[in-house]
């Protein structure tokens, strides 16, 4: 599903240049649940925000779907992004001024889905994540966790082959993260590929497998035993 | 544009953000409303300065005698020169190519009365053609006319004042007044937008002027428009020529700047004009002003707007909307508004301007108006230079990556 060679990035910060990335290559079959860690500054985010396309990478190749992703213009990422990927974000990013449905329903707005069949296919997403009955309301009158399974509703609306969360957990106690963990074993299991970036090991050990980054670099990757979040709920 | 679902996206956004809009649609809408009404207000201005440089036709020539101070031809000086009812005729036939309206005048003060009413007033003794040199506007029953002047008829027209002294309520029509010792029958009433004084005058036919005073051929002056369309180097070569000719048919020497005098008005005319044109100016630059403060108010908000959207437009590009669709979003947001809240200053404006128009004739203004193209066209630059303030900010909103978007807090 995502094949990943030779990735490098690196930041202009004044005169120097910072590298996050130096050289990773990764390969990922479709429906592996995988857990990207590593401390802060590992350079894990940026990798997740290169396979998203929210960033560029500086040298290397990637294929997303047999797709070879490079020299992307923005109008052609945004297609990709609409068509191949979901986003989860730490800050749930949801906009403030829109109901649970209407956040939902807007992927499914880009790609050109009449309103009445946008609202119903948003509906039955919000009903998966069991807030059928929040619909209406505004992010504001949420709690974090519901926020974040708006954002995974939304984030599966449009049927992406990849989901990305970026620290899904990072703002949530440890209950409410256990459940949001659950929904994405539980969507994991339907056969939807997942990549997790997050630090936590408990949230690692409920992934598939686990590729640790140092400095830019993976010093680990290895299949782990799951454990299922739902014996913690 | 005509994306019935794309509306929908934007009527949501407008309903939600109800300040926002606000703020951007007040901005539009006070701009046009302040707009119009310094315009209208200016236009006013002008109305009024019209009104009272400009109360007899632009191109009337006024043609007055006195005495001479040279002699000439074996006269003495200090000569005094009249003119007569042939000069009437003289003009006609040798002028006629400049004429437009002729009139004599003469002008005595008589004491007026009706029933117990009377009052002092300046009769005017003409014929037709005075009402056009004049610019007099009849209110009611008719003028002098033709048959006035043949029958030598005891006709009078009666200014507006004249006729609120000594009719009060009663309608003049047809009622008889007394002119000095002589009983005149009143045939009509007129206004003057010359003012007052203008409105006590009564005219009456130069015939029947000439019959009470036994019988004589007398004229005080002769006024005269001549044809506009010979313009302001026309007038000077006609008063030109007609001095030179009364100068020699009243045996004057040419050198005599006395005896005969011509009033044009064409100097003066186009001084005022030229002054209405420089206010003019100055009304479209306190236009000018208003609308590009509006423009930089509604680009204020427009950079306000996008700025505060950074995040929102990371995220819709995160979930697939194209740089295009940012940006077409934006600008179809911001052109709705503005046009909306455009339409609400300039109704409101026009609202304003009708209702405060008629109570501000003791400031100099009269009847304040502003013409639906220029109002019209403010709109439309107000609009354009919204979208354009927004385009720039959405165009460098959308070309943000939306890693760099979704970071701005």
């Amino acid at each position: 599903m995502i094949q990943i060679k030779n990735l490098y990035k690196s930041y202009k910060m004044g005169t120097s240049s910072l590298h996050v990335l130096k050289g990773i290559d990764l390969n990922i079959e479709e429906g592996e649940l995988v857990a990207i860690m590593g401390s802060s500054g590992s350079g894990k985010s940026t990798l997740l925000n290169i396979l998203g396309m929210l960033d560029v990478a500086d040298k290397g190749d990637y294929i997303l779907d047999s797709v070879p992703i490079k020299n992307l213009n923005e109008t052609k990422a945004a297609k990709y992004r609409n068509k191949f990927l979901g986003f989860v974000f730490q800050s749930f990013n949801l906009i403030n001024y829109k109901t649970a449905l209407e956040n939902v329903s807007l992927p499914l707005y880009y790609q050109g889905i009449k309103r009445k069949e946008r609202q119903e296919s948003a509906l039955d997403y919000l009903d998966r994540v069991g807030l059928k009955n929040w619909a209406t309301h505004l992010p504001s009158e949420l709690s974090g966790g519901q926020k974040q399974r708006v954002a995974i509703a939304r984030a599966m609306a449009s049927k992406p082959k990849v989901l990305l969360a970026d620290e899904p957990t990072g703002a949530l106690d440890t209950t409410t993260s256990y459940e949001v963990m659950d929904l994405i074993q539980k969507i994991n299991q339907e056969g939807k590929t997942i990549l997790v970036v997050t630090h936590e090991p408990d949230i690692a050990q409920m992934c598939k497998r686990i590729v640790k980054l140092k400095d830019g670099v993976i010093i680990e990757d290895k299949k782990v035993n799951q454990v299922l979040a739902s014996s913690y709920v | 544009m005509f994306n019935r679902d794309r509306w929908i996206e934007i009527f949501e956004t407008i309903s939600k953000n109800k300040l926002r809009t606000f703020l951007s649609g007040f901005t539009v809408a006070l701009g046009i409303f302040i707009f119009v009404i310094l315009f209208g207000l200016g236009n006013g201005l002008k109305n009024t300065f019209q009104e009272f440089f400009l109360d007899d036709a632009g191109n009337a020539i006024f043609l007055n005698s006195g005495k001479t101070s040279k002699p000439y031809k074996g006269f003495k000086a200090n000569r005094r020169i009249e003119f007569e009812n042939d000069d009437l005729n003289d003009i006609k036939e040798n002028f006629s190519f400049f004429l437009e309206y002729l009139s004599p005048r003469i002008d005595r003060n008589a004491t007026s009365s009706y029933k117990k009413e009377s009052n002092n007033y300046n009769t005017r003794a003409i014929s037709p053609g005075h009402q056009f040199i004049e610019k007099t506007i009849l209110m009611k029953g008719r003028y002098i006319n033709q048959s006035d002047i043949i029958g030598k008829r005891k006709s009078a027209v009666i200014g507006r004042l004249v006729a609120k002294d000594l009719f009060k309520t009663e309608n003049p029509i047809g009622k008889y007044i007394e002119l000095g010792s002589t009983t005149f029958k009143v045939v009509g009433v007129f206004q003057d937008e010359g003012g007052d004084r203008e409105e006590r005058n009564i005219y009456i036919p130069f015939t029947t002027r000439q019959l009470i005073e036994k019988g004589n051929d007398k004229l005080n002056s002769i006024v005269m428009t001549y044809r506009k369309e010979l313009g302001h180097t026309g007038a000077v070569a006609f008063e030109k020529v007609l001095k030179k000719y009364f100068k020699e048919k009243k045996s004057i020497d040419p050198s005599d700047t006395e005896g005969i005098y011509i009033q044009n008005p064409t100097d003066d005319i186009k001084q005022s004009q030229d002054f209405a044109v420089v206010l003019q100016y100055i009304v479209s630059l306190v236009g000018l002003g208003t609308l590009i403060a509006g423009i930089i108010g509604i680009s204020n908000i427009m950079v306000f707007v996008v700025k505060e959207r950074t995040k929102e437009l990371g995220i819709r590009k995160a979930l697939g909307a194209s740089p295009r669709s940012v940006i077409q979003m934006i600008l179809q947001e911001s052109i709705f508004i503005t046009t909306i809240s455009g339409y609400v200053g300039l109704f409101l404006g026009i609202l304003v301007l009708e209702n405060i128009g008629l109570n501000l004739e003791e400031y100099f203004i009269k009847n304040p108006y502003i013409d639906l193209g220029t109002s019209l066209s403010a709109t439309i630059i107000l609009i354009i230079f919204g979208a354009i303030a927004g385009y720039i900010p959405a165009k460098r909103a959308s070309s943000i990556k939306p890693i760099v978007a979704l970071r701005d807090e």
